[in-house]
């Protein structure tokens, strides 16, 4: 096995070379979801007034929102990118290699889990220096990156299943909508307990990414929060464990040789 | 220690972990100064290879076939004849439906990963990504074939001449012709110094200036580095410059196999071809050209295949005795052309355009 990290670090450099050559994948996974928090904060301030308001800047509520859609940007592109590669046959070129199956999934998903650093780091700048607390110090902020890194990791396993799945980048273009409907049905611009439309309580309830959001928010606006985090990781984790079992197996189908 | 030398003209790559039969491998280093076991196993052996779809006829039907150490086969065969199928079942990507294959002396379904360590090949789609340079191109796939780190960026940089894209090769692939593409797809194959190399259509969609580059360095691999080539194409000119041996497949059936030189001498004879002075007078032609050999079906001109004995001058001599009215004559040496045409009833050309038009009836089908 030991040979193999040589490949992963290959493909891993390989996906982050893509990405950075391709200003149109870099770009939006990072100002789309900032031109939101944005707008959502400028708009909404005063929900914080509402009793039972965790916080009183918007802006740091707000923030958590970042870190999953950037992730969810991300791992589009990273689906894309290896549909493309499916589509190609560059897929074969790599099967014809010595590389094992295991080491390019992991090279894969290193290249998004180390964007999705990168973009954290830049979502926590813009935060910081528009003023934003971390309520739970430096530690959070450790802790925090460590999310943004599983998160990557889930979510781009999950990318890599569908293009590997699908072998079409059309399709997995094609999920991107159904992918934020989670997002926006969720607790991402209100807390849970304060949606007042029974329906949407309901499926933001239901909504893992409610839990994802949560874990985020909970480090910036309220400290540490064990429930809280305890169910961003469970939901994540098992979200990237199921994630990785497919992609996986869509990937021994997908590289058939013998 | 790492090394790069060579070997009786055979270039050595040094290579991480456990890479059985490529040229840096111990086994190799112990035979490479004699004829010995890598000499004998730089071979293809097929016996009764059977690839079925599931949908759809046998792809490759039975087929037997040996490439020897050192040898450039050629696959020759309209599209959609089997080739492409024949390269994935050799290269370890298909697994066949029956039959056995051995490649470097390794079974391709019981052996795959010792198969492709010692073999490079190009697909007929040069799969590259147009974002990555050339350059990266050839240090990921050093890295993946296991070339030694120390290695790595010498070997891209040897490669990058020798395939003419040193000026090229800090820019990205989508700007690359289709010729630079190929030639870049062959330093990818070759990377990791194989002995093996399967092209599968290599020289398809290229000008002419392109293919003969390529022509030449597939002939200079075999010659200086003694690799084994296994090459399909659909060219009857590209299998008769460049391979030692040819076999002619169609329908997934192996119709004939030696080397093109028996292969031409087995339809034999010469044709001669004439064009009538005047359309009407064709029928006139054909009939007194028919006592010189048997007609062939042709469109543009008249044309028999000459019985044993008889020459050009022959036919000159009686057509000058006899006053017959023809704008032109040729004697035409019998080419591989003829050879498809003897054992399956079709030209080549004929085949590909009737499985082009197959393919786009089941495209519209769908």
């Amino acid at each position: 096995m030991s040979s193999s990290w040589p490949q992963v670090g290959a493909i891993a450099r390989r996906s982050l070379v893509r990405t950075a050559r391709q200003p149109a994948s870099v770009i939006p996974p990072i100002v789309f979801p900032l031109a939101l928090m944005t707008v959502n904060a400028a708009g909404l301030q005063s929900s914080t007034d509402l009793p039972g308001f965790p916080t009183e800047s918007f802006l740091a509520f707000a923030l958590a929102v970042p870190f999953i859609q950037g992730a969810l940007f991300s791992t589009m592109n990273a689906g894309t990118d290896l549909a493309r590669d499916v589509q190609t046959g560059f897929i074969n070129r790599l099967a014809l290699t010595a590389l094992r199956d295991w080491a390019l999934l992991s090279g894969q998903l290193a290249g998004v889990v180390a964007l999705g650093i990168v973009q954290a780091l830049i979502y926590l700048a813009v935060g910081l220096a528009a003023g934003v607390e971390f309520e739970s110090g430096p530690a959070g902020v450790l802790v925090l990156l460590v999310y943004a890194a599983i998160v990557s990791l889930a979510f781009g396993a999950l990318g890599a299943y569908l293009a590997l799945r699908t072998g079409s980048g059309e399709t997995i273009q094609a999920m991107f909508p159904v992918l934020f409907v989670f997002l926006f049905i969720s607790s991402m611009n209100a807390p849970r307990d304060l949606i007042g439309v029974d329906w949407f309580r309901t499926a933001a309830t239901l909504n893992p990414v409610s839990y994802m959001i949560e874990c985020v928010r909970s480090l910036i606006v309220e400290g540490w929060d064990a429930q809280a985090l305890v169910l961003g990781f469970v939901f994540v984790v098992v979200l990237g464990i199921v994630s990785i079992a497919l992609a996986s197996r869509a990937l021994r189908t997908r590289m058939t040789r013998t | 220690m790492p090394f790069s030398t060579s070997i009786r003209g055979a270039r050595v790559i040094a290579l991480d972990g456990n890479h059985p039969g490529q040229c840096g491998s111990a086994s190799s280093r112990e035979v490479a100064g004699s004829v010995g076991p890598v000499e004998r196993e730089n071979g293809i052996e097929v016996e009764g290879l059977v690839r079925e779809y599931r949908k759809g006829p046998r792809a490759v039907d039975g087929i037997d076939l040996s490439v020897a150490p050192g040898e450039i086969y050629g696959f020759l065969g309209p599209n959609g004849a089997g080739k492409s199928t024949t390269v994935h079942v050799l290269t370890t990507l298909l697994p066949p439906t029956a039959g056995t294959a051995r490649v470097g002396g390794y079974d391709v379904v019981k052996e795959g990963p010792k198969v492709r360590s010692l073999i490079g090949v190009a697909l007929q789609e040069a799969a590259l990504d147009p974002l990555l340079t050339g350059r990266d191109h050839l240090r990921l796939q050093a890295t993946l074939q296991g070339v030694r780190k120390d290695q790595r960026a010498s070997r891209a940089e040897e490669l990058l001449h020798r395939v003419g894209l040193a000026d090229a090769a800090d820019r990205k692939v989508s700007g690359y012709s289709g010729g630079m593409k190929r030639r870049l797809d062959l330093a990818l194959a070759l990377i990791h110094g194989p002995r093996i190399l399967f092209l599968d259509e290599p020289t398809t969609g290229l000008d002419p200036q392109s293919r003969t580059a390529l022509w030449e360095e597939v002939a200079l691999l075999r010659r200086e580095d003694g690799v084994t080539v296994f090459l399909t194409t659909q060219y009857l000119e590209e299998a008769d410059v460049l391979a030692d041996r040819v076999g002619i497949i169609d329908q997934g059936k192996l119709v004939a196999e030696g080397t093109p030189a028996a292969l031409k001498a087995e339809i034999g004879r010469p044709s001669v071809h004439a064009i009538p002075h005047r359309e009407e007078d064709r029928p006139r032609i054909a009939e007194f050209l028919a006592q010189f050999g048997e007609p062939l079906a042709t469109t543009r001109d008249v044309a028999v295949r000459l019985r044993a004995g008889l020459g050009l001058t022959d036919i000159v001599r009686a057509v000058d005795a006899n006053g017959v009215d023809v704008v032109d004559l040729e004697l035409k040496a019998p080419s591989l052309d003829d050879v498809f045409l003897a054992k399956t009833g079709r030209t080549l050309e004929g085949a590909t355009e009737e499985a082009e038009a197959e393919q786009q009836q089941k495209k519209r089908g769908a």
